[in-house]
């Protein structure tokens, strides 16, 4: 298992050679130097803020210099400052913002794989029944609803219409006085609606993948075996099929991550969540270069981390990983 | 095995036309396609057409899709819009397709260290989230639909390369390969006269689905103000106004986005069924 570790985390140096790579070219290779665009995209920026940019980036150093000390900045965490008035750096920016939108994806994922284990595996045992066929033209409908417009039907029926839920922001103005059963309550009204759409993106995609693998696991000789012998299909579907028909979903979950994240610039912007997908939104708008590169770059570690811990669990489920004798 | 086109004829085009979703997708995508060439004869009302006087007007006979805050008729919006859209979503899909079956093959066919950096390049891709990549990119540029279709393009193509390359991996080594390189075929010949339409049927389901994909991606954008910038129609912008007016105008939310929703489902439908018809397994 040890041996395992280190090399899954040896393999992610290239991977974060890479990922620096990629968002410095996208900098650097923009038609313009990124100062002059930020001069002509917002007038507001004086020439202070400028010069601070030059500085950050040492645009006047040849592009490997640059590109080195830019590196050892980010490894001290050193993000820059902000670009708007407050001239905050950009990691306390981010900081104070990651928590909400960690844990809303936490708690959407958690949403997620709640439904669509249950929902696959109902399809793959009653197969080719209408169950299987409502549950098929619920996964393409999942598939082909974008999700902002989603957030605005629910927001016209449980806000506007039924007047049920709160549609933005996370408190009710004045909530500060509330008792604690009371601001937990709100809140969680507050959420309801932003957990929903975030859970749905991937929702259809999981439920189907979910189905296959249940299939794929039903279809195998252990399975005849276990029937053989006369087990009831209860135990052989939950005892026997369900472990191993999980197991991929393990790398399913690292893999819905970036998605989750990226999602979260929609669903924060429309119901008005302080997260870091709102920030991105603003920062995009109001072109503050050190904030969009910051969570950019921050957003591709968690996309990291997440795929670690996903194999890393993945490894710790499946003793043939962990062991090293390869998996199937 | 048989031939290419008789495969196309006898296998593919029965199995795709047996198949009443991937049907009904087609009529669909056709449908719109139409509606997007033929718009200034189907619309009443122009879509820059202002109109003080039917400002946020419920839909009626004469405004189906009823009029936005401006007195614009949404009908002739969303069919413009389906113009834009649907621009966005072939190009982006088929630049992604182009780089991904491209690479792919590359990978696939000379393996060792280009493979190896290829597939790395890709699980670095893999790790952004992707939409906050193209807003990056596209706060250095400046919003332009041609920005917009490159861009998606530039970050949708890694699925593609490894569905091509996993694919050429095994056709690589098939007899026929090694009987064209006998006969003293250059590597370019091999790989685009005898692998890639071997290779191609991956590519060509990656095409369909990725129209829907870059369709959603481009409405998205446009929503939120980074895509397409209005008077232009496109679907995700007249959403915009529909988030804005959506205590008093229902259907400037309901419409557009039930274009994008019957769109992507559309190609969705099709791109499976293409899928399906492909499939060796399903042989009978």
């Amino acid at each position: 298992m040890a041996r395992y570790l280190l090399k899954r985390i040896l393999m992610l140096i290239p991977l974060m050679v890479g990922i620096t790579l990629i968002t410095f070219s996208v900098v650097h290779l923009a038609p313009g130097e990124p100062v002059e665009m930020q001069m002509a995209m917002n007038p507001k920026v004086g020439k202070e803020a400028r010069e601070r940019l030059r500085k950050y980036y040492g645009l006047d150093k040849p592009l490997h210099e640059q590109y080195f000390t830019w590196v050892g900045k980010l490894a001290r965490l050193d993000l820059g400052r902000s670009f708007s008035t407050d001239n905050r750096p950009v990691k306390d920016k981010i900081t104070e913002r990651l928590p909400i939108t960690l844990s809303l994806n936490i708690i959407a994922l958690v949403l997620e794989f709640g439904l669509a284990i249950p929902i696959g595996i109902l399809a793959a045992t009653h197969r080719d029944t209408w169950l299987d066929k409502g549950i098929t033209v619920f996964v393409f409908v999942g598939f082909a609803v974008p999700t902002f417009w989603l957030a605005l039907l629910l927001m016209y029926l449980f806000g506007v219409k039924l007047n049920w839920l709160p549609i933005s922001g996370l408190h009710t103005l004045g909530s500060d006085g509330y008792g604690v059963m009371r601001y937990i309550v709100d809140m969680a009204r507050h959420l309801c609606m932003p957990i929903l759409v975030a859970s749905f993106g991937s929702l259809a995609g999981l439920s189907r993948y979910m189905r296959s693998s249940m299939l794929n696991v039903i279809g195998q000789d252990y399975i005849t075996t276990a029937r053989a012998k006369g087990l009831s299909e209860r135990v052989v579907i939950y005892k026997h099929a369900l472990r191993n028909a999980l197991l991929p979903l393990i790398t399913q979950a690292g893999l819905a991550i970036p998605g989750l994240i990226g999602g979260s610039v929609i669903f924060e912007t429309i119901y008005s969540i302080p997260g870091m997908g709102q920030l991105f939104y603003q920062a995009v708008m109001s072109r503050d270069y050190p904030v969009v590169m910051g969570i950019v770059i921050i957003g591709a570690l968690l996309t990291l981390i997440g795929n670690l811990v996903a194999d890393v669990c993945y490894a710790l489920a499946d003793p043939r990983i962990r062991e090293g004798r390869g998996a199937q | 095995m048989i031939g290419h086109h008789s495969f196309f004829r006898a296998v593919f085009w029965p199995r795709l036309a047996h198949n009443r979703f991937a049907v009904a997708g087609a009529i669909v995508v056709a449908l719109m396609l139409a509606a997007a060439l033929l718009a200034p004869l189907i619309v009443r009302f122009g879509p820059y057409e202002l109109n003080a006087w039917a400002v946020l007007e419920p839909p009626s006979l004469k405004h189906w899709f009823g009029t936005d805050d401006l007195g614009r008729d949404v009908f002739s919006r969303i069919i413009y819009g389906a113009r834009i859209s649907l621009l966005v979503g072939f190009a982006a899909a088929g630049i992604g397709v182009l780089i991904g079956t491209i690479l792919g093959l590359v990978a696939g066919f000379y393996g060792g260290w280009i493979d190896n950096i290829l597939m790395r390049v890709v699980d670095i891709m893999f790790c952004f989230p992707t939409f906050f990549l193209i807003l990056a990119v596209i706060t250095f540029l400046r919003p332009s639909i041609w920005y917009i279709m490159i861009v998606i393009g530039l970050t949708g193509w890694m699925g593609v390369a490894r569905l091509v390359r996993a694919e050429t991996l095994s056709i690589r080594e098939m007899d026929y390969i090694m009987a064209a390189r006998c006969i003293g075929c250059s590597d370019r010949r091999i790989i685009f006269r005898h692998i890639l339409p071997n290779a191609v049927s991956p590519a060509l389901v990656a095409v369909t689905l990725g129209i829907s994909g870059a369709i959603l991606t481009e409405s998205a954008l446009s929503f939120l103000g980074i895509g397409v910038q209005p008077p232009t129609p496109s679907w995700g912008n007249i959403l915009t106004s529909g988030k804005d007016y959506i205590e008093f105008a229902w259907w400037l939310s309901l419409f557009p986005g039930g274009a994008i929703f019957i769109t992507v489902l559309s190609y969705n439908l099709l791109g499976e069924g293409i899928r399906d018809a492909l499939d060796p397994r399903l042989n009978r």
